[in-house]
């Protein structure tokens, strides 16, 4: 399994910064990916840890919520880790599949690509192969069925418990 | 109480399928005294175990069996295995149904001779006529509770039905109201009241619904007439060297077969699994199926032309509190060819959660535009278009040429392809819905595509004459007298309805059909 880690302590403030790498982009220690500010972590142990943060960017860009934080955007594409370490097919399909975003990006990488417009544009010339198709198709589960998540999007979940919405606003609209 | 009967029992109606049509059926022949048997693929959930979650729900309830889709529509595209969303449990699709009830207008009947002939359409009048239905449709509207009939008050409004009514208001529409739900407005029938939980599509976990799982399936087990056996799979309807259906062979849960001996079969499976069945049936005497004799078994997959319009307001809506459906729209239902397509179709309210509108709001769909949207959620009205399709012969349940399922048997591959005239609506009813909501204010909406079918009709479908059919004015087949279809297959065509009300009150004629008969001797 895969597991996401908060506040990873391991590596110092002062490493960092002699990496060069504090600022928005994700940090490869090892065989970890961690957060800029080291607000969580994750290990991998199937796909190499650079396939995981250009991964995490990926999604992102498919699904771009700036009001959400990466962590969530890692949780949700963990799964490929997971099933890349059983299915060494979806280990070649992902890891090809980023090679190639990589190729296409040029001298820096996906990940060195600064605009999103740019990430974007490769995207659009990819969308139509297995690569992409599995990410997103998985993403867009893994993504939006976080319950951490409905909050942000207003919606409130499960209410039974709650009795329901018949005395919880089921018709309180007030600007019409 | 319920009854146990013997696999050798062949005095016994086996009813196939538990939901709207073989639950109905089963509850009505068990109230005057017949044995039933009802054999049910999914397991038994009762509404308290009901999950408050989209997703999980899904894994609950839904029919996730093998299946494949082709044709033009574009699910074929996006959703390849999941040609429809139906349910795998005892209640079938009523334990997720919204409620919607309502009566096929008197036209809907007889759409060849009011339509006329339209190409590429395989239209064929019903060999009934609303006025005969009329005093079962008021029966089934009490039996469900319908609000709106039988002095039952109509559910209150809730925010989505505000706005669609707002929106009504400013186009000018007359009729537009919180609908015809089989939803208790007010305790009924040791059923409470709806809660505006919100998670009707996921089963109502309060019973306020009308579902057979917690109605027609405990009254009719409570005379001791009835059995139901869940996780009993049929995968072939057997039959004697006359011709005459005599037992069903059925797998259980451990996979193991068994052989339930019949007097009458009553196939109710929903409009993939029934004329799958009908044609895995096929034997010597047989080949082409089962009933098959018209060549029609699978034929005329209907499945509504629907459609949905999301759309983004400045301020909240929180759409998905209360009552998914109680909102409706009828005046585009009428036929009025200067529309430019014939037959017409109703706006009801809808409602999806956030993980449920990720994967329809555009399936596919990515990038800031599809993100934002999402960003929007809790400013979102949203509404869905139901209408009558076109029945063609082309778009059809078919077994699938290779590909076979858990016990062998082919798996349904399931073809469908928009009619001309399905595209002409769709299109009507998307700029009308953008309309209706941008003139209340909406800054931004969406003409969301069909969702894999939620409503599935006509595969097994109802005719005067033997050749252009599978099924009599009795939903008895015409080649086979102790053979029925008692689900929505039988439709001859879709009517702009929700179809459920129709199918219910369609399997309560039919109890007293079968029921006159076995006294007459005839079956
Ligand atoms: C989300 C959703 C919302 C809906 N809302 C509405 C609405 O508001 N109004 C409306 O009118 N309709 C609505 N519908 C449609 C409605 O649920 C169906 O029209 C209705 O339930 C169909 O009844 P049926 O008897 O044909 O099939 P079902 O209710 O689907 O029952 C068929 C049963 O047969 C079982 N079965 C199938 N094959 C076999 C086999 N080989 N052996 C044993 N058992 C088998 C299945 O497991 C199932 O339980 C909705 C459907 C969905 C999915
Ligand atoms: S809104 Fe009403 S009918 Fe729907 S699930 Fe909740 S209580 Fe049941």
């Amino acid at each position: 399994m895969t597991t996401i880690y908060e506040q990873r302590p391991g590596i110092s403030r002062r490493e960092l910064l002699k990496r060069g790498t504090v600022g928005a982009a994700l940090i490869i220690a090892g065989n970890a990916v961690i957060s800029p500010d080291r607000a969580w972590g994750m290990e991998t142990t199937a796909l190499k840890p650079e396939t995981m943060a250009t991964l995490i960017k990926l999604a992102r860009d498919i699904y771009p919520h700036d009001a959400i934080s990466d962590r969530f955007y890692a949780i949700a594409v963990k799964g490929h880790e997971t099933k890349a370490g059983t299915d060494a097919a979806h280990k070649t399909l992902i890891e090809d599949g980023i090679a190639d975003l990589d190729k296409r990006a040029g001298a820096n990488g996906y990940r060195g690509l600064g605009w999103e417009d740019d990430r974007v544009a490769i995207l659009r010339d990819i969308e139509a192969t297995p690569f992409f198709q599995a990410v997103r198709g998985d993403l867009v589960v893994s993504f939006y069925n976080q319950k951490e998540l409905w909050p942000h999007f207003g919606y409130e979940g499960e209410s039974y418990s709650k009795g329901g919405y018949i005395a919880r606003g089921f018709d309180d609209i007030e600007w019409l | 109480m319920a009854a146990p009967y013997d696999l050798n029992d062949d005095s016994v109606v086996v009813i196939i399928g538990s939901g709207a049509g073989g639950g109905t059926l089963g509850n009505e022949l068990a109230q005057k005294g017949i044995d039933v048997v009802v054999l049910e693929s999914g397991a038994r959930h009762e509404h308290e175990d009901f999950i408050n979650d989209e997703w999980d729900s899904f894994a609950q309830l839904a029919w996730l069996d093998h299946r494949t889709t082709g044709g033009g529509w574009r699910v074929a595209k996006d959703f390849p295995n999941l040609p429809a969303w139906i349910v795998k449990a005892v209640g079938g699709t009523t334990t997720h149904w919204a409620g919607a009830s309502l009566r096929f207008q008197e036209h809907e009947f007889r759409t060849l001779s009011h339509y006329g002939k339209i190409d590429g359409a395989n239209l064929l009048d019903w060999p009934i006529t609303l006025a005969e239905l009329e005093p079962y449709y008021a029966k089934a509207e009490d039996k469900m509770g319908v609000t709106r009939t039988n002095g039952i008050e109509g559910l209150p409004g809730n925010n989505n039905f505000k706005i669609l009514k707002a929106g009504a208001d400013k186009l000018g529409y007359k009729e537009c109201h919180t609908g015809n739900m089989a939803i208790n407005s007010a305790d009924r029938d040791d059923r409470m009241s709806c809660q505006q939980t919100g998670f009707c599509f996921q089963g109502c976990k309060w019973g306020a619904k009308w579902s057979t799982l917690y109605t027609e399936i405990p009254k009719g087990e409570a005379t001791g007439k009835l059995e139901v056996r869940p996780q009993s799979h049929v995968v072939k309807i057997e039959h004697d060297a006359s011709g005459k259906v005599n037992a069903v062979v059925y797998a259980d849960k451990d996979g193991k077969l068994h052989s339930q001996k019949a007097r009458i079969v009553a196939v109710a499976g929903n409009s993939i699994e029934s004329p799958r069945l009908l044609l895995n049936s096929a034997s010597a005497k047989f080949p082409d199926g089962l009933a098959n004799s018209s060549g029609q078994v699978g034929k005329n997959y209907m499945r509504h032309t629907t459609g949905s319009v999301y759309a983004v307001f400045e301020k909240p809506v929180h759409m998905y509190r209360g009552t998914t459906m109680a909102g409706i729209i009828r005046d585009e239902a009428k036929h009025d060819p200067s529309r430019g397509f014939v037959g017409g179709y109703e706006l009801e309210t809808l409602s999806l959660g956030v993980p449920f509108m990720a994967a329809f709001l555009d399936p596919g769909g990515w990038g800031r535009s599809f993100a934002s949207a999402m960003d929007s959620y809790a400013n979102m009205a949203g509404l869905w278009i139901v209408g009558e399709d076109m029945p063609q012969e082309q778009n059809a349940v078919k077994l699938h040429g290779e590909l076979k399922d858990q016990y062998g048997m082919p798996i349904p591959d399931v073809w469908f392809t928009d009619h001309a005239n399905d595209v002409a609506m769709r299109n009507h009813a998307y700029q009308q819905g953008q309309a209706l909501y941008e003139a209340v204010g909406a800054t931004r909406s969406f003409p969301t595509p069909p969702y894999p079918s939620t409503h599935n009709l006509g595969t097994n479908r109802m005719s005067e004459k033997a050749s252009d059919g599978v099924v009599n004015k009795w939903g008895q087949t015409h080649d086979i007298k102790n053979l029925f279809v008692s689900d929505g297959s039988q439709f001859t065509t879709g009517g702009a309805e929700n179809p459920t009300l129709t199918i219910v009150s369609l399997a309560i004629r039919q109890a007293d059909y079968i029921a006159k008969e076995m006294a007459a001797g005839s079956i």
